[in-house]
């Protein structure tokens, strides 16, 4: 059963690759997708599968796959038997496996830095995380539009950087994502 | 005019509501349940209701349900609003923190557009998000975007802020230009209201109006000022001001709260809507000589 599902993961891969050949302007790509039912999904899957060292990255899935608030796995080909275990051992199940076709989107990678004197603020797209510099408490977050953005600053606000779970273990949508992000940017210039 | 707002309470337990809503000791009251203020969308009801209260207008009605980021709770508000709409058919339709989702929203947009009179739509936050993403953003007649999601917005591919392309730089001196852009592709509504240091009322003619005084910079990193300030124009929509007007002075009066609030950017929404009856009645009734 096991290795049937395994087979099937890859003949996925393989198959969908195979049709994407012959298409105009196809691209040869040696990455896949990954697409999950829900948000909250790619983020369990996406932190599995970086602790066991694989090389992957969230992106904005392409244009007939999007649903709203949408994220997928990008991943080497090569590491998809890998891939297919580690899921499978953690009862994750992606709806699809496709291969890439240069239509995926980039994640903003800008941030933007104020600094209020005693108060820093980062921002991600659009969320903003605020710390006081003394002890590096997190005194606010703002920005946003996904129902999880309330409920990460009532959990988060309040604690410091240090003592606040990571926003991505919490958050289930692209912005508690982007807020990930931020909160990132934040331990990177405050490393206490 | 009869107005409903429609939006999530971050709690996994808060049912499907709707119905009324009242402001008291810095709690929403839904019948027999309070939530916090603290932001999102029970920040917004509670300046909307404050500001319902000094204009002399009746509150707003209420759709609401509990909702942490699964969407579970956004799902149960928009298959209501899809079957009931023509039952609760309000004038004013305010949508705020909803979970994404282009096919619900189609469908209640389908719902809205089989109405007699349709309402008048403003829509902020999760729900602006999937009205541009759905290409029906000119259907609506103000979004309330703050910078990153006016960039957002004028970027055509873009179908959530996270993925706005590099090039459509979100800096606030470039406000004109992505406003022009967001209309260019049909992704703004018939008017905006672009929330930042300085705020930009605008419509598919260009800017009407820039509000940037008072300016309280410790404003922006406040988690519910933009919140408070949607709000606001809201209410004063809802007391039948004009939309370009309404979104004029809800600037002034959401920066002149902050004024007189003196926050730092460790101050929450709630200390500063204790300010919004006197900045509403600065702005309003000036010639009362509380001119904030």
């Amino acid at each position: 059963m096991f290795w049937k599902k395994i087979a099937d993961f890859t003949r996925g891969v393989v198959g969908a690759a195979r049709q994407g050949d012959s298409r105009p302007g196809y691209n040869r790509s040696d990455k896949g997708i990954l697409v999950f039912h829900h948000t909250s999904e790619v983020i369990k899957a996406e932190t599995l599968l970086r602790e066991a060292g694989l090389d992957v990255s969230v992106k904005g899935p392409p244009p007939d796959l999007r649903t709203g608030c949408d994220l997928v796995i990008e991943f080497f080909l090569v590491a998809q038997l890998k891939i297919a275990v580690l899921l499978d051992n953690a009862r994750i199940t992606p709806l699809k496996v496709l291969p890439l076709q240069n239509l995926l989107l980039e994640p903003v990678s800008l941030f933007h830095v104020k600094d209020f004197g005693d108060y820093l603020m980062v921002r991600a797209a659009n969320m903003k995380m605020t710390i006081d510099k003394t002890d590096l408490r997190i005194v606010n977050i703002s920005g946003g539009g996904c129902p999880d953005v309330p409920y990460l600053a009532d959990s988060l606000v309040g604690k410091t950087l240090h003592e606040a779970p990571p926003p991505r273990s919490l958050g289930h949508t692209l912005c508690g994502y982007a807020l990930q992000l931020a909160y990132e940017e934040l331990l990177r210039k405050c490393p206490g | 005019m009869s107005w409903l707002i429609v939006g999530t309470v971050p709690r996994e337990d808060f049912p499907l509501y709707e119905g009324s809503c009242r402001l008291e000791n810095d709690h929403l009251h839904f019948e027999e349940r309070a939530v916090a203020i603290a932001r999102g969308t029970p920040a917004l009801l509670a300046a909307a209701c404050i500001a319902a209260e000094a204009l002399e207008i009746e509150f707003p009605r209420v759709l609401l349900a509990g909702d942490i980021g699964r969407g579970t709770g956004s799902t149960l508000i928009y298959r209501h609003l899809a079957e009931k709409i023509h039952i609760l058919s309000p004038e004013l339709l305010v949508y705020h923190y909803l979970q994404p989702d282009v096919d619900w929203h189609n469908r209640v947009h389908l719902s809205t557009e089989g109405l007699e009179c349709k309402p008048l739509l403003v829509a902020d936050a999760g729900y602006m998000y999937v009205a541009k993403m759905s290409g029906f953003a000119s259907c609506y007649d103000l979004f309330t975007p703050d910078a990153g999601e006016l960039a957002f917005l004028a970027d055509e591919t873009a179908p959530h802020p996270f993925y706005t392309r590099g090039f459509i730089l979100q800096e606030e001196d470039r406000v004109p230009e992505l406003i022009q852009r967001a209309y260019e592709h049909e992704d703004a509504s018939r008017f905006l209201l672009v929330k930042g240091s300085c705020d930009v009322i605008a419509s598919r003619a260009g800017i009407l109006e820039r509000v940037g005084e008072p300016c309280v910079e410790s404003m922006e990193p406040i988690g519910g000022t933009g919140d408070s300030l949607t709000g606001i124009v809201a209410a004063l929509i809802a007391a039948q001001y004009p939309i370009p007007q309404a979104c004029s002075l809800a600037a002034r009066i959401n920066r002149i709260m902050g004024l007189l609030a003196k926050p730092t950017p460790a101050s929450s929404i709630e200390a500063l809507l204790h300010t919004l009856p006197q900045a509403m009645k600065a702005v309003l009734s000036p010639t009362a000589g509380d001119n904030g």
